[in-house]
Parts: C-alpha cells; structure tokens; sequence
C-alpha cells in the first residue's frame, strides 16, 4: 500500500522543472500525479511515476537533489465530504498529515497523503472500509 | 621523518643567517648591474651594492609589487640575457596582462631541490607513486611538482588537471601514493571516488600535497577524514618560483620556508613597516639564489606570521602559519573583514550541506549585501519545505554568530557551484568603485 513519490528540489528559476520531465520523457517515465510546493526561493517538485526507482536514477544521473518519499493513496467519489473524511479519520488519531494533493479520474479522486505514520495511516483507513490503491494500481492510471 | 637537505634544512640560525646575508649581497649586486629597473630604484634611495653588508640591510630596500611586473612586462625585471632562459611560466591575470616568470637552468635546479625538499616534507620517496592532477602548462603547479618528483625518484604520473573518472581509474590501476592538487579539487575528488563505487580499500592513497589556494583547517579534516590520507599544505608562487617556496611537514604546526633561497620578512601592509618576529602581517619576499627573475622584497598580499622554533620534525627552517587568505581576497562589507575562508569554515561544521559555494558581494542603495549560495547534501534532503527553511535559517545563524555579519543564504540544486580544477571562483563581487 506504500507508494514511492519522487521529491526533487528545485531552485525557482524558469526552465527547471521542464528539463526534469524532458529527462524524464526521454526514458518514457509516465507520469501519474505532479504537484510543486514553493517558497520564493526553491521549490519541492513531488512526482507518482511509473518506475520511481529508475527515475530516481536518472534524476541523479542529471545532476538533481532526489530522494524517494513514502506516501499512500486513496480512491474516493469526488464530493469534498469523502475527502474531509478521509483527514478526519486520520486527525482523530493524531496522525498529521504533512501535505495532500489529488486528482480526479472519471467520477472518483485519486488523493495522495504524506502522513507522520504511513504505516498506522494505512491500518487506520483500512479500518474504516476507505479504498487504498497499490503501487501497481497507481502507476498504470 | 626523512629530510631531503639536512645540512639547510636543520641548520642552526647563526648558520642560515651568514648564508642568507652572502647570498643578499649577491643579489643585489646581481640585480643593480643587470636590472635598469632596480638600479634606478637603488640609485633614488642613494643606495650601491657596497651598502649591503648584512641580511639586516635589507630593510633599505624599496618593495616590489605584481604591478611592477605588469609595468615591466613580458621580460622587463629579468636579470640574464635571454639566451640563459630556458623556461617562460605565466600566471593569468584577473585584471591586466598575466605575469610572466622566467627560470635559468640554475633556477630550474633550485625549484627541484626545493620540490624535492618539499615532497620529502610530506614523506614522499622514491617508492612513491606521485599522481599530479595540478595543471601543466603556463601554470606553474603542474611542472613545479613534476620536476620535485622526478628528483626524489618517485614513480611520476604526469595527469594533469581535469577528467575526473580517468583520475579515479589511474589512482586505482596504477595505486597512487601521493595526490598532488588543489584541496579544492581534493574534495571533489573524494565526492567523486564515493560515488564511483570503488572502495577506499583498493586505493593505496596515503598522503596529498596541497596548495595553490588558501583553505582552512575545517577543510583539511574533511579531506583528511573523505579521503583517509594525510594532508600536506604547500606554499608557493610563481613570480618568488612556483610551488615549493614552503611547505607543512608531517608534524603539520606550520610550513617550512626555504629561506636559504627565500627570505621572508613580515611587514604591516599598511605602514610597511617591518613587524617584530611573532606578528601577524603581510609575508613579503626577497629571492637570495634566482638567477631569471630574481625580486626584492615582492609583496605577497598573503597573511601570516612567522615562527623561528625549531620543529618536532628536526627541521630548524622558519615556519609560516597556514595562509588564511590573501589580503587580496579580503572582502570589506559594511566595514566588516571578511575572508573567503571563514565562510568556509562555518559551513564544514554542518554535515547537511556541501562545502561547495559561491558568495555574491553587491551594494543596493549604498549598502553592500552578500549572498552565500550553498548546494544542500542530498543525504539531507527530503521533500519538506520547512526542513529546508529551517536549514536556511539555521546556516544563517551560524554565520551571522561567527562573521558578525548578515548574510542572506540560498540552498541550489547540487553542482550548479562550479567545481574547479584549478583554483575555484569562490567570490563575485559586482560592486563598483
Ligand atoms: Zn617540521
């Protein structure tokens, strides 16, 4: 149920985060969610991709600050309401989530969450009947 | 501890002064005969060769300066014909023409000797394999070490500077006993090793020989501990020869001077007085032996102080502190001293960045401002904003405790800091006067 996000540290300057998906491209890594976090100054990219071990590597390869981030992932129907549910579940346990980012596919929301426990936040949803996505089935969406 | 030239080297201080006060005397007669430049300047000072009895008469003398060089270039202060030059080095200029050095065979014998004296300093011998990753060329640190090699009868690997993953395969294959280089590249060199996935334990490094830019005592341990070597300081320029000028032994509590060939004075940079032994100030230079390019009292812009004590080496030769800097590298912000190397310092006490940085001096409405851009260790880094922030602040920190100054501080993607070969731009300053 874990899933390895991709976090690359940028500096804000134009033209970087292109040259991480050109690399990228080059090797056919598709890419299932993206999502940047900034300061005026630099920036976190976090990236769902088909191979995050290989990515990784040729993100290295190119020179990037890369590390893999363990996150989980969770399919719920659109409506806000099944999001908060998902954070308040979490929260009554007191497990923080440092940040969350979703898209949308068809009806559903596909949310991705980098909680302070991964491994209580999967029994947690589990628990409560929340569908938790493999790696498997994040990669081939 | 081996010594190269025992009969100089531990000689005692009576004995190296009559033979620093001979060799004066014919250098300035060498000069006031051969050098127009010089006469004038001695004859303005109402000066002859009969004024010089002593090494002590060598305060009468005016300084030399790089700009006197400039002013006098390519060949202006040599001292033989042309026809007894058998080697031209220059050194590039950052502002203006480069300054041109010319050596005679006798000069090319002593910069050997003083090599050889040098790399024997850092317990190299002939069963040594010396792997010289200094450029070759104009610069005077490739050959300077060649020649000091090739005379102690060690095995020389003559690589230069650059290509680093043929560095790496040749330190392996042939096993490498002595690195020659900046400490600069040095660190490179070590984070490069680590990620080539060769173990340490195939490498038969044991010691390097370091120079050519000022580095701190942060950055020897980190080379030292990276590389599992010793590492030696090594001194020199090229207008007094090129390295070998000074050099650490392995006790490492300063570096010898060969003062038999060079002698070293310490004066206030700004009265120009000479200060009293055991003062910190400007190392200026006087050459007793050169023949090409002999020069009276050349300042250095280096800072140091000098030490007269007999070392735990054997070694009697005066000892200069380790150069924290050239008061040319001095940066002057908001009236604040500030070296190159002190910034250094404070970020080798962090283990989350790398000490590779680049510093950018600027003046916004009359008030200078620095910018320290520092690359963060990948180890590190992990995909939190306020990790970051929280380093940022924390370096900051530091370095307004330690400098007494602000500076702003911008963590950048790894190797966007230029790695050098040579030496490293370590500073822009884009401030106008
Ligand atoms: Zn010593």
């Amino acid at each position: 149920m874990i899933i390895h996000q991709l976090s690359v540290f940028l500096e804000n300057k134009s033209g970087r985060l292109t040259e991480v998906l050109e690399v990228l491209g080059e090797e056919n890594i598709r890419i299932t969610a993206l999502s940047v976090a900034d300061t005026t100054e630099f920036g976190i990219l976090r990236l769902i991709v088909s191979d995050p071990e290989k990515a990784r590597e040729i993100l290295k390869r190119n020179n990037f600050t890369v590390n893999l981030t363990e996150v989980i992932s969770v399919m719920a129907p659109s409506e806000a309401k099944h999001y908060a549910k998902v954070l308040r579940i979490l929260s009554d346990l007191d497990i923080s989530v440092e940040y969350t980012y979703a898209f949308s596919e068809g009806a559903k929301s596909i949310i991705i969450l980098r909680c302070s426990n991964t491994e209580n936040a999967i029994q947690a949803l589990k628990n409560h009947e929340i569908e938790l996505l493999k790696a498997s089935d994040l990669y081939k969406i | 501890m081996e010594i190269w030239n025992r009969h100089f080297e531990c000689m005692d201080r009576d004995g190296i002064r009559h033979v620093q006060s001979e060799r004066l005397r014919e250098t300035v007669e060498r000069v006031y005969f051969n050098v127009p430049y010089y006469r004038n300047r001695m004859q303005e000072a109402g000066l002859g060769p009969e004024s010089f009895h002593s090494i002590d008469d060598l305060s009468k003398l005016p300084f030399t300066t790089k700009q006197d060089l400039r002013d006098n270039y390519p060949f202006g202060l040599f001292a033989v014909p042309m026809s007894e030059i058998v080697r031209v080095h220059a050194s590039s200029g950052t502002t203006g023409k480069p300054t041109v050095v010319g050596y005679t065979r006798s000069d090319i014998a002593t910069w050997s000797e003083v090599m050889a004296r040098t790399l024997t300093c850092a317990g190299a011998n002939r069963n040594d394999f010396i792997q010289i990753a200094y450029g070759y060329g104009l610069f005077t640190g490739g050959l300077g070490l060649h020649y000091g090699g090739e005379k102690i009868g060690a095995s020389v690997i003559p690589i230069s500077g650059g290509n680093t993953s043929r560095q790496i395969q040749l330190m392996h294959d042939f096993g490498s006993t002595v690195l020659a280089c900046t400490p600069s590249y040095a660190l490179y060199l070590a984070e490069a090793i680590a990620e080539s996935g060769i173990k340490r334990d195939d490498l038969k490094l044991r010691v390097g020989v370091f120079g050519a830019e000022p580095w701190t005592e942060n950055m020897r341990r980190e080379i030292e501990d990276k590389l599992r070597i010793k590492a030696i300081d090594i001194y020199g320029l090229s207008e007094v020869i090129g390295p070998g000028v000074a050099s650490e032994c392995l006790v490492q509590e300063g570096l010898h001077i060969n003062e038999d060939h060079f002698y070293p004075e310490i004066i206030d940079p700004e009265t120009l007085q000479v200060l009293p032994s055991g003062s910190r100030g400007e190392l200026v230079f006087t050459t007793i032996t050169k023949e090409g390019l002999p020069l009276i009292r050349y300042r250095t812009r280096d800072l140091t102080r000098l030490t007269y004590d007999k070392c735990r080496c054997g070694r009697t030769l005066v000892r200069m502190e380790k150069c924290l800097g050239r008061s040319d590298d001095m940066l002057i912000i908001r009236g604040v001293n500030l070296f190159p190397s002190q910034v250094e310092s404070v970020l080798l006490e962090m283990s989350e960045i790398k000490p590779h940085y680049l510093l950018i001096v600027d003046r916004i409405n009359n008030l200078d401002t620095l910018e320290l851009k520092v690359e963060v260790d990948e180890a590190f880094f992990q995909d939190k904003i306020s990790q970051l922030e929280e380093l940022r602040q924390k370096l900051q920190n530091n370095l307004e405790n330690s400098l007494g100054l602000g500076i702003k501080v911008t963590l950048v993607e790894p190797k966007v800091i230029e790695r050098s070969e040579g030496k490293s731009k370590r500073v822009i300053d884009k401030r106008k006067y």
